[in-house]
């Protein structure tokens, strides 16, 4: 499993009230919540953003709320991957279980840059700046995750 | 190998004999919660599943605070949708505008919480309840959803920082103080995927809904889950309130730490987290002139008896400050109840601040209290992040109960005991 797209790039704690903020969880719509996905820290991502394209960020991403409406912004705005220094715990496991690939990778985090074309090869965790050259090395996902991300989700994944 | 107090909780609902920091295991729970936010998702999952029932009906609760009263047409529907749920299922515990209390506040308060338990909430304040000595924590939609099915759910078991208070606090110090100096201390991500357990003598000077405060915003921290000692303060709490079985885990006393903390209560002074992160602390007395447009008093952080006491003490007799608008919401219709009875309310509005109905509104900038371009509120809830209670050029500034409603009466930050 791959993922190839341009790379939006913010800093640290990135929110998930910015990721997509309260006012808007008054609906349970992919497509909904995905037209005001980032607008509080980013107002241009919705029209900006292509299928496939790669969030980068610094540390703590999607701290804050457990509203699993964030990750699901930024799967429904067809976002491929995040790749970041760390992520809040509740966000991560959120991310795996809708069946959203998110990885850990400090110095990917680090030097990728706004604009970079960026592929990662979920299979062994190498994630490769197109743009410059240069690869890193992230975690590969233990089967059982790889498992419930082809299937969609994790309670997709226990329905096979 | 020794254990902290959440690894052993942990370990007695995998049924497992010991555990250790990074060890993955499968948890039987005491307690699965949503609202009207998060069920939506967690029913769309669960249908999704093909589930044709619920692990146990009386584990359960569905509480409608998020954006209830309704606050528009769309948020009406996520209401229904879980009412039906709650309906067709049987829920035991499912609150409804009348019953509902913002959840924190209000699953203790109905016992249904308590010492030694695993509970988990689709809410990511969940980690409240370690108040009361249980391992609490929240998670997304699909957990819950799991959770709602089979009654289970993975954990990785996590190290802990162990938290030593001592000493006891002055003045109009509270708990909301103590933790946003530990935020301030140690950072937003300064916990992240561990355990904040809180020790020492200093627990004993902390009241009940102080504790609360604490662990609600453990969270903030990056925690997975603050937890405190039961002691005698915990066990009157929960005497002819919890419905469950009272068992007391204590951490061993050779327990290993990441990292270990001491606070002297004594040292506190009121301390306020300043836009945009709660790590963005400061004591009162660093502040310097800042204007409010709006103090909202209430939340699962700070909407109990004892914030209302608080407030009401320090804005009796006085006027809210021109151009600003105080808004005052008690978490639960006992607490709302106990504010008329007490003559709390008569305060409130006579102060010139609206007293409302239980509901989370404006913390997360749903309604009740979103702030235009521009504006400052001074708040008693839990996240001050850019646009989180309004338009995205607004700000919060986090505090306790006294510095808000101090602050409501003169228009800018300040001390409780300068006014």
């Amino acid at each position: 499993m791959n993922a190839k797209g341009t790379v939006h790039k913010y800093g640290d704690d990135v929110n998930t009230d910015v990721i997509i903020p309260a006012r808007y969880l008054n609906t349970a719509s992919h497509t909904e919540l995905a037209s005001h996905c980032m607008e509080d820290i980013d107002k241009d991502f919705v029209k900006n953003v292509k299928p496939g394209d790669v969030v980068v960020a610094g540390k703590n991403f999607g701290c804050g709320s457990s509203r699993e409406h964030a990750p699901i912004a930024l799967k429904a705005s067809a976002v491929s991957c995040v790749i970041a220094k760390t992520f809040a715990r509740i966000f991560y496991r959120n991310s795996i279980n809708i069946g959203f690939p998110i990885l850990e990778c400090p110095e990917a985090a680090e030097e990728i840059q706004p604009g970079d074309s960026v592929s990662v090869d979920f299979d062994s965790g190498l994630i490769t700046n197109e743009t410059t050259g240069k690869t890193y090395q992230a975690h590969p996902f233990p089967d059982f995750i790889k498992s419930i991300i082809a299937s969609g989700g994790l309670l997709e994944s226990i329905q096979r | 190998m020794a254990m902290t107090m959440t690894q052993k909780i942990l370990a007695a609902h995998a049924g497992l004999d010991h555990v250790e920091p990074g060890q993955l295991v499968e948890a039987s729970l005491d307690m699965v919660l949503g609202n009207d936010i998060t069920s939506p998702v967690a029913i769309n999952e669960f249908e999704k599943a093909g589930a044709t029932g619920v692990f146990h009906k009386d584990k359960i609760a569905l509480v409608l605070d998020h954006f209830a009263p309704n606050k528009d047409i769309k948020a009406a529907q996520q209401c229904k949708q879980t009412r039906e749920f709650a309906d067709k299922y049987n829920i035991t515990n499912f609150f409804d505008v009348g019953q509902m209390g913002i959840e924190h506040a209000l699953l203790p308060e109905k016992g249904l919480v308590g010492p030694g338990g695993a509970i988990v909430g689709a809410d990511s304040h969940t980690c409240t309840y370690g108040a009361l000595g249980a391992f609490s924590t929240g998670v997304g939609s699909t957990d819950m959803a799991a959770a709602m099915i089979t009654g289970k759910l993975w954990f990785k078991i996590p190290a802990a920082i162990q938290v030593v208070l001592t000493g006891k606090p002055k003045g109009f110090v509270c708990g909301k103080d103590l933790v946003l100096h530990l935020i301030g201390m140690i950072g937003v991500d300064g916990a992240l995927y561990q355990s904040l357990e809180f020790t020492g003598e200093g627990v004993g000077e902390l009241s009940m809904d102080d504790r609360f405060t604490v662990a609600n915003m453990a969270i903030e921290a990056g925690a997975k889950n603050g937890i405190f000692p039961v002691d005698e303060k915990t066990l009157a709490y929960c005497q002819g309130r919890y419905q469950g079985e009272v068992k007391i885990y204590q951490a061993d006393p050779d327990a290993q730490y990441a990292r270990t903390i001491t606070i002297d209560l004594g040292q506190l002074k009121p301390t306020v987290s300043m836009p945009h992160l709660p790590e963005n602390t400061r004591t009162i007395d660093q502040v310097g002139d800042v204007k409010i447009d709006q103090s909202v008093i209430g939340s699962c952080t700070n909407g109990r008896i004892r914030d209302m006491r608080i407030a009401a003490q320090i804005m009796k007799g006085k006027k809210v400050a021109k151009n600003v608008r105080c808004i005052v919401i008690p978490a639960t219709q006992e607490v709302y109840l106990q504010c008329i009875r007490e003559g709390l309310a008569e305060i409130f509005v006579e102060s010139g601040a609206v007293f409302s109905t239980p509901t989370c509104g404006p913390c997360l900038g749903g309604y009740m209290g979103i702030l235009a371009q521009g504006e400052r509120a001074v708040s008693t809830t839990n996240r001050n992040f850019v646009g989180r209670m309004g338009h995205v050029d607004s700000e919060v500034v986090l505090s306790s109960p006294a510095v808000a409603a101090a602050s409501a009466i003169t228009g800018y930050l300040t001390d409780p005991a300068q006014l």
